[in-house]
């Protein structure tokens, strides 16, 4: 089965402090780390080991600059055959729609039976898999935990609906999948692993490489633009339980009972 | 002259000269003993090369101090004594033995050199040794059936266990040392009935028992006894010799190969691969241990000669709190296999990756290479580098436990496994109210005499910021001239390494070692004891390293520290050794010297201290994974103070105070114990300088 799985470069949650630049339109980029959005990963360690049950390749692709190549080459050294960048100083500014119709046009060159995303960019919105299934007139399953390749191209897969119940449906290939995080235990990589992917090529493709045409892409086709950045107001601060140790206990079990944690 | 009995070598057994089948069975015997031999060396041959064969005469000291005089043995006094006895005895008996045996082919043959009153004294002592080997299995074999020690004993999750082979073993060795006595015994019984003088037999020794027992035995029955104990005798000595390569037994064999050559260097770790630079390794295509012949031949023979005593599980933190290893276990799977995958006959079978097939993921894990298991081996068994290559190994193949992957990559990016700002390293020294009292030069063009290397925890923890604070202000008070890199720092990544990330560690190194060259200081100080061990074994051409401990502990012999009495003089202190400064580094006394020089403070010791110091739960990644166990280390740790009667627990390393302030609480001992670390309760107790002598 041949995969694709779209990857972003984003900044790393967890290893940064995210301040405003003082235009409070975005934040400050110049000291941070940036990593896979790590719904990503999830989407290609699950593309890893369907290839590995049922054969098959894994590309990975991204929509970005120079610095993009680096997740390219992270999810190499997880597996993946191929990366591409999608690069143009005309995709600068694109709206989701346009970064789908980018992974649109970069899918047309190929053939792929099932193409996947993460649920969602931890700087986004979850917008782009949806489209980029509707621009290729695909089925599109979002939220996806579990994938089981059945015979006759279709995928038996599952999502986990509120509550925590598990809805189980029959998709037929090729389709677009979005991973939700949890679906598997992405496996480590490491310096030496992206070492030795180094040397491989990651083409890049811009507009002319796509028979895209300019104009229906970046800052000129966005229709969706970011006009704000900001953090939320401080609420009241932290309610303070008081009592006993039981008393407090009890109390919070109401509280969280009362909120539909508890049945 | 007509003999009294016949010798073996003149017999008939069976129609066959005697001569001729012993040198039969001898033959045999060494055959199939050197061909056992060679099957059980195959694998070796097929393991990763190991540099064993440089410094000679300190190998050959190990070989007298470990093997020789069973060095490590009396830590467990009643097995410990046991084995001294037998060891003596078979030390004394392997002349003997070849003695005896030599007589079945060549009658009255004398062993050279040990003709006269030499060989009668000889004689004498081998009667004696016997006799206490031939005791010594007895105890042993009660021991086993009647007082088994529970390091003994295997949980299902590990396998089976031998009881009866253990007996068996026994039993032939008893069996030898009987047949033996038996033989000279019966020879010396029919001398002296017809009054005619026999080799002296020591008073109340085996020998001698059975001569005095036999005194008025039929002649024809001392004959039969006297050739029947002598073939028994041939018979169990080559049955045992080759029948011990396939158990604990082959210790016998390859303990002097062992400690011959056992690692010399402490604190250190293999490289990944002998022989290979850290400039090559890109070209090694796998890293670590993934199947049986990635392991080294030494820590190949390291399996056949585990004798199975349970000490290093008995003394590991991992095994006591129920996490779901057990050293003993990583070395007696690896020899299982090894047996079942190069057998006897046919060819050898393997390939197959050991964890998930002999070992578990959370079992290789689970280690906080606290270095108990390898203090404890009397053998000298190396077991950390075998978990770290087992993880390397992992980690190569990208199975790493989630709750670590993102330190990992935290430290890949920032330096640091929180994840924190590198600008944000220093931090802690800038501390309004301890910057105007000591203020910390960051050594960014700046010179200093000394680099105090923070590392990461301190640097970081809110807690443990406090610990580089009281460090600073200590080597301020001594008057060194000291810096830090600050945002130049990385992570020493000792922790790194010995979780399997070979080329994390050596990022970390280089930039770290540029960065100390750049700044020009002469030595290093730090207050962690990881940082200390990285630094000290893992780094090379970088300055000195000393441990904040011994910094101080000079400052009081001195002078140049001095101490106002304890406040509460009824405190009761312990010192918990890190396993990094006690067991690694064997800086266990200057902390003590420390405390002891405290006027007022009132000190005891814990059960496990010094070298059998017990792990507090394991610093740097060991954080971050989560183990599965009953209990935490920390949490037992905390308890055998409480048990020492102590209300107070000095540690000298950051790592310990994590774990053991968690444990306090844990343990429900918050407002009963305290935790303070050794630079922390130094600094409170220093009395400030004489202003006049200032």
């Amino acid at each position: 089965m041949e995969i694709l799985v779209c990857v972003k470069r984003v900044p790393d949650t967890s290893e940064n402090e995210i301040e405003f630049n003082p235009e409070g339109n975005d934040i400050e980029r110049d000291e941070l780390v940036y990593g896979v959005n790590e719904p990503d990963n999830y989407a290609v360690e699950e593309a890893l080991q369907i290839t590995a049950r049922v054969g098959g390749q894994v590309t990975v692709v991204t929509v970005g600059g120079e610095d993009d190549e680096e997740v390219l080459r992270r999810e190499m050294a997880m597996g993946a055959s191929h990366g591409v960048l999608l690069a143009d100083d005309a995709f600068s500014g694109s709206d989701a729609r346009s970064i789908a119709a980018i992974l649109q046009a970069f899918l047309r060159k190929g053939k792929y039976d099932l193409v996947l995303t993460g649920v969602q960019a931890e700087d986004g919105g979850a917008q782009v898999g949806g489209m980029l299934a509707a621009m290729l007139d695909y089925p599109f399953a979002s939220l996806v935990n579990s994938i089981e390749v059945l015979d006759g191209r279709k995928l038996r897969i599952s999502r986990e609906v509120e509550g925590g119940n598990r809805e189980v449906s029959e998709i037929d290939l090729p389709c677009v999948l979005s991973i939700q995080t949890g679906i598997n235990e992405p496996r480590y990589v490491g310096m030496r692993g992206i070492r030795a992917v180094a040397s491989v090529p990651v083409p890049t493709y811009g507009v002319t490489d796509l028979a895209l045409d300019p104009n229906t892409v970046g800052e000129t086709a966005a229709k969706v633009k970011r006009l704000d950045y900001f953090l939320p107001a401080l609420g009241n601060g932290a309610e303070m339980l008081h009592g006993s140790r039981e008393e407090i206990v009890a109390r919070v079990a109401d509280l969280i009972a009362a909120k539909g944690g508890l049945r | 002259m007509m003999e009294t009995i016949q010798s073996p070598a003149q017999a008939t057994y069976w129609l066959v000269q005697g001569r001729e089948l012993f040198l039969s069975i001898y033959v045999l015997g060494s055959a199939c003993f050197f061909y056992i031999v060679a099957r059980r060396l195959a694998p070796l041959l097929r393991g990763e090369r190991d540099f064993r064969f440089d410094r000679p005469l300190r190998r050959l000291r190990n070989v007298l101090q470990f093997w020789l005089g069973q060095w490590r043995h009396p830590r467990y006094r009643g097995a410990g004594t046991i084995h001294i006895l037998i060891f003596a005895g078979f030390i004394v008996l392997a002349t003997r033995a070849f003695w005896v045996l030599a007589l079945g082919i060549s009658d009255g043959f004398v062993m050279p050199g040990l003709s006269g009153t030499t060989g009668h004294v000889y004689g004498i002592v081998a009667d004696y040794a016997s006799t206490v080997v031939f005791l010594c299995m007895m105890i042993a074999a009660i021991r086993r059936l009647a007082f088994t020690p529970a390091r003994y004993s295997v949980p299902a999750r590990y396998g089976k266990g031998h009881p009866a082979d253990a007996i068996f073993l026994l039993a032939l060795i008893a069996i030898l040392m009987a047949a033996d006595s038996l033989f000279q015994g019966s020879k010396a019984a029919a001398l002296a009935q017809q009054g005619r003088t026999a080799e002296f037999l020591p008073v109340l020794s085996l020998p001698w028992i059975f001569k005095d027992s036999l005194l008025s035995t039929p002649l024809p029955t001392l004959q039969s006894l006297h050739l029947g104990a002598y073939l028994v005798h041939g018979l169990t000595f080559f049955f045992l010799l080759c029948y011990r390569p396939f158990g604990i037994q082959f210790h016998v064999e390859t303990s002097l190969f062992s400690l011959y050559f056992a690692k010399l260097d402490r604190g250190t770790l293999k490289p990944v691969r002998w022989g290979v630079s850290d400039e090559q390794l890109g070209q090694v295509k796998s890293f670590g241990v993934k199947k049986f012949e990635d392991f080294t031949w030494k820590h190949m023979l390291d399996f056949y000669s585990c004798a199975d005593c349970g000490r290093c599980s008995d003394n590991c933190p991992a095994n006591a709190v129920g996490r779901p290893l057990s050293p003993r276990f990583i070395g007696i799977k690896a020899r299982d296999y090894a047996f079942q995958h190069y057998p006897m006959f046919g060819s050898s079978a393997n390939g197959k990756a050991l964890v998930g097939d002999i070992y578990s993921e959370d079992e290789i894990w689970s280690c906080t290479t606290c270095g108990a298991c390898e203090e404890e081996c009397p053998l000298l068994v190396e077991s950390i580098d075998k978990v770290v290559d087992l993880r390397r190994g992992l980690v190569d193949d990208g199975d790493v436990p989630q709750s670590l992957q993102r330190p990992l990559k935290a430290l890949e990016s920032r330096g640091n496994p929180y994840g924190k700002m590198e600008k944000k390293r220093a931090d802690w020294a800038a501390a309004p109210q301890f910057q105007q009292t000591c203020a910390v030069k960051v050594l960014n063009g700046k010179k200093a005499d000394a680099l105090y290397f923070v590392d990461s925890i301190t640097s970081y923890d809110d807690r443990m910021q406090a610990i580089g604070r009281a460090t600073a202000e200590i080597l301020h008070h001594v008057g060194q001239d000291f810096g830090i890199l600050g945002a130049a720092e990385r992570d020493s990544g000792h922790e790194v390494r010995r979780f399997g990330e070979e080329t994390l560690f050596q990022a970390l190194r280089d930039h770290n070692t540029e960065a100390i060259t750049a700044s020009g200081v002469r030595r290093i100080v730090t207050a962690d004891p990881h940082a200390y061990n990285a630094l000290k074994h893992d780094y090379k051409d970088v300055p000195p390293v000393e441990h904040i401990s011994q910094v101080i502990a000079r400052g009081v012999k001195t002078g140049t520290i001095k101490f106002h009495p304890v406040d509460n003089q009824s405190d009761v202190y312990t010192y918990h050794d890190p396993c990094y400064l006690g067991r690694h580094n064997h800086i266990y006394q200057e902390p003590r010297n420390v405390l002891d020089a405290i006027p007022g403070l009132k000190r005891v010791e814990m059960s496990r201290s010094r070298d059998r110091s017990f792990c507090c739960g394991g610093g740097g990644l060991m954080l971050f994974y989560e183990p599965k166990e009953e209990q935490r280390m920390g949490v037992k740790r905390v308890q055998m103070a409480a048990e020492a009667g102590a209300n107070v627990i000095v540690t000298a390393c950051p790592f310990c105070m994590v774990n053991i302030e968690d444990a306090i609480k844990v343990a429900g001992l918050e407002g009963k114990m305290t935790a303070i670390d050794l630079v922390e309760l130094t600094q409170q107790q220093i009395a400030q300088k004489d202003p006049k002598a200032a």
